[in-house]
């Protein structure tokens, strides 16, 4: 196999490895788990104020 | 100060965090001074008073290593430390060792203080300084990584929250970086030769050097970004989904950029181009990162109409997104030729440092730091505000001149007569840059004196009385 062939195919791995990142994040199985993850940044709180939270449960979280 | 009760969870090591925070105002006004002294030298140069120590050739490092490493990487270790415990719920790992990695930064920091105006150099743009303060960074770096990690290793929680992520990714990367491009063959105590030559040389300095603006000055402080937007907005990152597509690009394709610092030079030209196509790619995952944090507002953009907090960190991301759209078009190799070596790049380069790491990094330090010293705000809101506008208004006056200028010297620089002369001398360039090198010296008199506000700031408010700064009823429940 030739120097360029090789390159082609590491570019090809590259991108599909891409592509199952983006697939995998985007799936709607990781939504919950990525929601818990994201208000991690809030749950150590010892009170987190009662609008804040309503905003943050009813917030149209991607 | 050192035993206040703390919030749940709650025996969190702020020790350290109190550290790097307060010494990051200090070296935050120390390397803008200098980076206002050298400003004011370039209108008046009778300023280096016939100094060797005071000249712009050995300030000028000075100015940049301590705004990027102390400056920016003790705002990085601070929020860090924080960060991290906070979001893994536990505590640092190995304290003495965090404790370490702080005077072991302050002693590197000084000892660039003193080696720069003394002369000592390796010539190598932001890796400056001589083999024996390389080993000492290498090893102070190691000490953060074991901390940084160690606490990840012993997290209380499932999830390593995407903050983690891009902070995990400054340490590693920083890392290689450093210890790859400082590799050097000791003459003496404080001269080296690097051990790579010629254009190798060069394309390792750049690797290093746009990697220090892709890992240290960009994912360092989008890890930042990650935990006090959400926390100051008081809503989850906009989507967390995009945060991870976009730390895998931005950190897969950022490695590649480094060439574009070496367009024309005897760099071999596909590199180059490769350098050129890479950066342009490197405007999606960015501008994804900006997207994700100003969008985090959505729904409560009318806390920008009263917290100057937010203010300050909204309108960092604007910039980032600014110079990350700036860059991309810089890169490409026509652009390049106008704007290399003039003082476009410069504008450029403040438009990320002032604009962004800055300002995101004043942001989250008015967050921390009543948190940090158990008050509910800092001691004056109006003060921040007042900062903000001296800070925006600054930068802008900067980067403003600096693109005027920029495009002036390069137009100038490439005029030729019908005869094929050159139309300027580089004199005349020069002397037509003075009215903007003025304008550029008052837009950084008014980003150090916002600096110097703060630092009275942070001082009432450190000082200030047990429960005599109750947070604010608007701040607290919107």
């Amino acid at each position: 196999m030739d120097y360029g062939t090789l390159q082609g195919i590491i570019t090809l791995i590259v991108m599909l490895t891409f592509v199952g990142i983006f697939a995998w994040a985007y799936s709607s199985r990781q939504k919950a788990s990525f929601d818990d993850a994201a208000n991690l940044v809030f749950s150590d709180e010892e009170s987190v104020s009662e609008t804040n939270q309503q905003a943050i449960n009813a917030g149209e979280h991607k | 100060m050192m035993n206040h009760s703390q919030p749940k969870g709650a025996d969190y090591n702020y020790t350290v965090v109190r550290q790097f925070a307060l010494t990051t105002v200090l070296w935050g006004i120390v390397g803008m001074s200098v980076g206002v002294l050298i400003a004011a030298q370039l209108i008046w140069p009778q300023l280096n008073f016939d100094t060797p120590w005071l000249t712009y050739s050995r300030l000028r490092p000075l100015h940049t290593n301590a705004v990027i490493f102390a400056f920016g990487t003790s705002a990085l270790f601070a929020s860090s430390y924080y960060i991290v415990q906070r979001t893994c719920q536990t505590r640092l790992f190995a304290p003495r060792l965090a404790a370490f990695t702080f005077w072991g930064w302050q002693a590197i920091i000084i000892a660039a203080v003193i080696t720069l105006p003394l002369g000592y150099t390796q010539g190598k743009e932001y890796a400056e300084l001589e083999w024996p303060i390389d080993i000492a960074i290498a090893i102070v770096w190691i000490s953060y990584a074991t901390v940084f990690f160690g606490t990840i290793i012993k997290r209380t929680t499932s999830h390593i929250y995407v903050a983690n992520w891009f902070f995990g990714a400054f340490i590693i990367t920083v890392a290689v970086l450093h210890i790859v491009n400082s590799m050097a063959v000791p003459l003496t105590l404080w001269k080296s030769y690097s051990l790579y030559s010629g254009a190798v040389d060069a394309m390792v300095q750049w690797w290093y050097g746009h990697n220090a603006v892709g890992f240290l000055l960009t994912a360092g402080f989008l890890g930042m970004m990650y935990y006090f937007v959400p926390k100051q907005a008081g809503r989850p990152i906009y989507s967390y989904r995009l945060s991870i597509v976009h730390f895998w690009a931005l950190i897969a394709l950022y490695i590649w950029a480094g060439p574009h610092h070496l367009h024309y030079t005897a760099l071999p030209d596909w590199t180059q181009s490769l350098g050129m196509v890479m950066s342009l790619i490197l405007f999606a995952p960015s501008w994804g990162g900006m997207i994700n944090g100003i969008m985090t507002l959505s729904g409560a953009w009318h806390k920008l109409r009263t917290d100057p907090i937010l203010r300050f960190l909204v309108v960092s991301l604007s910039f980032y997104g600014m110079s990350t759209f700036e860059g991309p078009m810089m890169a490409i190799k026509t652009v390049n030729a106008l704007s290399h070596y003039t003082d476009w790049t410069i504008g450029h380069v403040h438009s990320g440092a002032l604009g962004w790491v800055a300002m995101i990094t004043i942001g989250s330090l008015y967050h921390l730091i009543p948190v940090l010293f158990n008050h509910g705000r800092m001691y004056s809101t109006s003060l921040i505000n007042v900062h903000f506008w001296l800070a925006t208004i600054g930068t802008v006056l900067y980067i403003v001149s600096m693109w005027i200028s920029g495009v002036m010297q390069g137009l100038m620089w490439r005029a030729v007569n019908a005869d094929g002369t050159l139309t300027y001398s580089f004199v005349e360039s020069l002397e037509a840059s003075y009215p903007f090198y003025f304008v550029r010296f008052i837009g950084g008199c008014f980003f150090l004196t916002g600096m110097l506000i703060m630092a009275y700031n942070v001082i009432r408010t450190v000082n200030a009385p047990q429960d005599s700064l109750p947070a604010l009823a608007e701040a607290k429940a919107v």
